[in-house]
């Protein structure tokens, strides 16, 4: 997993409340065997409609998502996370994530950031009105800002000091364990020689 | 304080342990097949991460092989590439592989026992709720999810909160013609299927250590089905005749210091559990589902409950969610119920002596009008010994289809599936909602009702059958 410390990014609107996983990406694009090549089931259900959001060529490559309330409910489904990843998505913010989604993104490296809902409408009105403007997320202080001059943005976010570790530090589960390898090295040369082996 | 079995197994695999964290446990086996790994491999290859032991791994395809037309390509195209992915991945990361068409494959907690890689005092996992079954040799066995499935191939290790324990003992000798799929089911039923929810549970008792190696495992299969993280039962002799002699069976002096072990893994006399049940077996009968989940049974002398039949609200109306999709009427004697389709097989019953018991029952007996009988083995083992017993011709001679080794109709997946509102008694493990083809109607039974059930078309058991000349042994 990369670290995360800050990123700069087109932000994309996405004026809709309760975005279940289902709509993040619907189930009949779940049959891939790899964890790259969601894009294309992302939003599928909305990506027909020409007006919707990331179907505008001034979004088109957006990767701060400022989405409103309850975003990631639903089922616990990781392919969710990478949708969203493999569309070139490096942080959602929103004022409330489902629990399940939120840890899956941290466990998978995209950023979920809890701001408050007068920060998203604040967002959301910069970003419609200049289409391709920037957002920047900072995740050393915690903070995301956007505009300039007396349009600027400024805004803390939440995210759990654990999470935010190991986004920092670029640490996966597997990357953590993968830091005691001398344990699982020691345990290893302790096992008994009459255990089985498959090769 | 003494220990109890599951605590001696925990402890002996805790690589690192810290306050407030998870213990890192250390995994001896870890099973794989085409459905659950495919993003795991992927995960490693975005990564650049190497499976640390291959030589701890073993993968076989089983959940969507067909039982028919194995050595043509798979019809299926999801199949297909689910299955060609596993053997991309398996030559990537040099992991042994039994394919479809190799003397190995088959369900993957049949062919881990009968190769002998399952032993007592293993930590065992697999992308796979029945990981449970091998629970049976004395080994804490569990399904985990595909990220688990990734972190144990990069690092062997599974972070896991140590779970509560619980004796289940069975008292008693299980009577006559009744077996252990029909002693977990009366226990489901008992407990409800959330009733092991964050326990180990080792099944213990006079019934308990009078079963067999494969009846054993049909009992630790099923403890996913009352919510148990994992259930296991203590190695004794019968455990040790098994193993010795399958093939990744210690040999020579490493036998000796295997067994030596393995005869330590008992629970303590003064070990406490943090619950116990205790059930009788004698008074046990052959019991059968009516609903749509694995609790929802009675014995197949009693009649399907209705919603009067439960106080709590909530069994009320699951029971009358349940009885709307089987289609039955309460009250109706379960010995009525007319079955469209009989499955003898699975990880639950689909070894050789499921097999045995089948072809006995059914010797000299036909099919009844209207039924329709597959007998799918757990692994191309288990088809091949069949065959060499001659079992595979009373199979035959009595009308029932024999199929090549698979999951199959277990779950579905594979062409063998139910159609809308079909009705089934099933020897597998799970009688849900669509299970075996959406809109079909499951009842779980033991494989002396699946052959008795398929001579007469409605649930039986072999006392109902009317003798016959033949084969009467
Ligand atoms: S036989 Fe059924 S329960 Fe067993 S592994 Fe296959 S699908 Fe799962």
């Amino acid at each position: 997993m990369d670290k995360f410390s800050t990123h700069t990014g087109v932000g994309v609107p996405l004026r809709r409340s309760n975005v279940d996983t289902d709509q993040i990406i619907p189930a009949v694009y779940l049959k891939r065997v790899t964890r790259t090549g969601f894009e294309d089931g992302l939003f599928a259900a909305w990506r027909g409609d020409e007006d919707f959001v990331l179907n505008q060529p001034a979004y088109a490559n957006g990767s701060v998502l400022v989405a409103g309330p309850d975003f990631g409910t639903g089922s616990s489904r990781e392919h969710a996370v990478w949708a969203l990843q493999n569309y070139g998505f490096k942080v959602v913010l929103s004022s409330r994530f489902a629990d399940i989604f939120r840890g899956n993104s941290g466990k998978a490296g995209l950023l979920a950031a809890q701001v408050d809902q007068a920060t998203i409408e604040a967002l959301w009105a910069h970003v419609e009105t200049h289409p391709g403007a920037e957002i920047t997320v900072d995740l050393e202080s915690r903070t995301v800002r956007a505009g300039e001059g007396s349009e600027a943005i400024e805004a803390s976010f939440d995210i759990d000091d654990y999470t935010r570790w190991r986004l920092l530090e670029g640490l996966d589960d597997i990357g953590i364990t993968l830091g005691h390898e001398g344990d699982i090295a020691a345990f290893e040369s302790k096992r008994p020689s009459w255990k089985p082996v498959t090769l | 304080m003494g220990k109890t079995l599951a605590e001696k197994v925990w402890d002996e695999h805790v690589v690192r342990s810290a306050e407030g964290e998870p213990d890192l446990l250390f995994i001896d086996l870890h099973l794989l097949h085409e459905v659950t790994s495919p993003q795991a491999f992927d995960g490693l290859r975005l990564a650049d991460r190497r499976v640390r032991r291959p030589d701890l791994t073993l993968a076989t395809e089983d959940h969507n092989v067909p039982t028919l037309d194995w050595d043509k390509p798979i019809a299926d195209p999801v199949s297909r590439t689910q299955v060609e992915t596993l053997r991309r991945n398996a030559a990537e990361f040099g992991v042994r592989l039994h394919p479809l068409g190799d003397v190995e494959q088959g369900i993957v907690h049949v062919v881990g026992p009968q190769l002998g890689l399952t032993q007592p005092g293993m930590t065992i996992v697999c992308g796979d709720s029945h990981t449970s079954t091998h629970g049976a040799f004395g080994a804490i066995a569990f399904g985990i999810g595909t990220s688990e499935v990734e972190h144990v191939l990069a690092t062997q290790t599974l972070p896991q909160a140590k779970p509560k324990t619980m004796a289940v003992t069975i008292n008693g000798s299980l009577p006559e013609g009744v077996t252990a799929k029909d002693l977990v089911l009366t226990l489901i039923a008992h407990t409800g299927t959330g009733g092991g929810q964050g326990y180990i549970v080792e099944y213990r008792g006079q019934a308990i250590e009078e079963l067999s190696m494969e009846a054993r495992m049909t009992v630790c299969n099923m403890s996913i089905e009352w919510g148990a993280k994992a259930g296991l039962i203590a190695p004794d002799q019968t455990t040790f005749d098994y193993i010795e002699g399958k093939p990744e069976a210690p040999k020579g002096a490493d036998w000796d210091a295997a067994v030596a072990h393995w005869k330590t893994l008992v629970t303590d006399a003064d070990a406490v559990f943090d619950k116990e049940i205790v059930l009788d077996a004698s008074v046990m009968t052959p019991f059968v589902t009516w609903g749509t989940n694995p609790g929802q049974g009675v014995p197949l002398g009693a009649t399907v409950p209705g919603p009067d039949d439960f106080q709590d609200p909530s069994d009320k109306l699951a029971t009358e969610k349940a009885l709307d999709y089987m289609g039955l009427e309460a009250g109706t004697p379960m010995r009525d119920i007319k079955v469209d389709t009989v499955f003898v097989g699975s990880c639950t019953n689909g070894r050789i002596e499921d097999l045995r018991l089948a072809a006995q029952i059914l010797e000299g007996h036909s099919v009844a009008e209207g039924t329709r009988l597959l007998v799918v083995p757990g692994s191309v083992r288990v088809r091949m010994q069949a065959e060499a017993e001659g079992l595979d011709k009373v199979f035959i001679a009595a009308g029932a289809e024999w199929r090549g080794a698979g999951c199959s109709m277990c779950l579905g997946m594979n062409p063998d599936q139910l159609a809308p509102q079909e009705r089934s008694a099933s020897t597998s493990n799970r009688n849900f909602e669509g299970r075996q083809g959406k809109g079909g109607r499951t009842h779980l039974v033991s494989v002396p009702v699946a052959a008795a059930t398929a001579v007469r078309g409605t649930l039986s058991s072999p006392a109902d059958l009317v003798p016959t000349t033949a084969g009467g042994n």
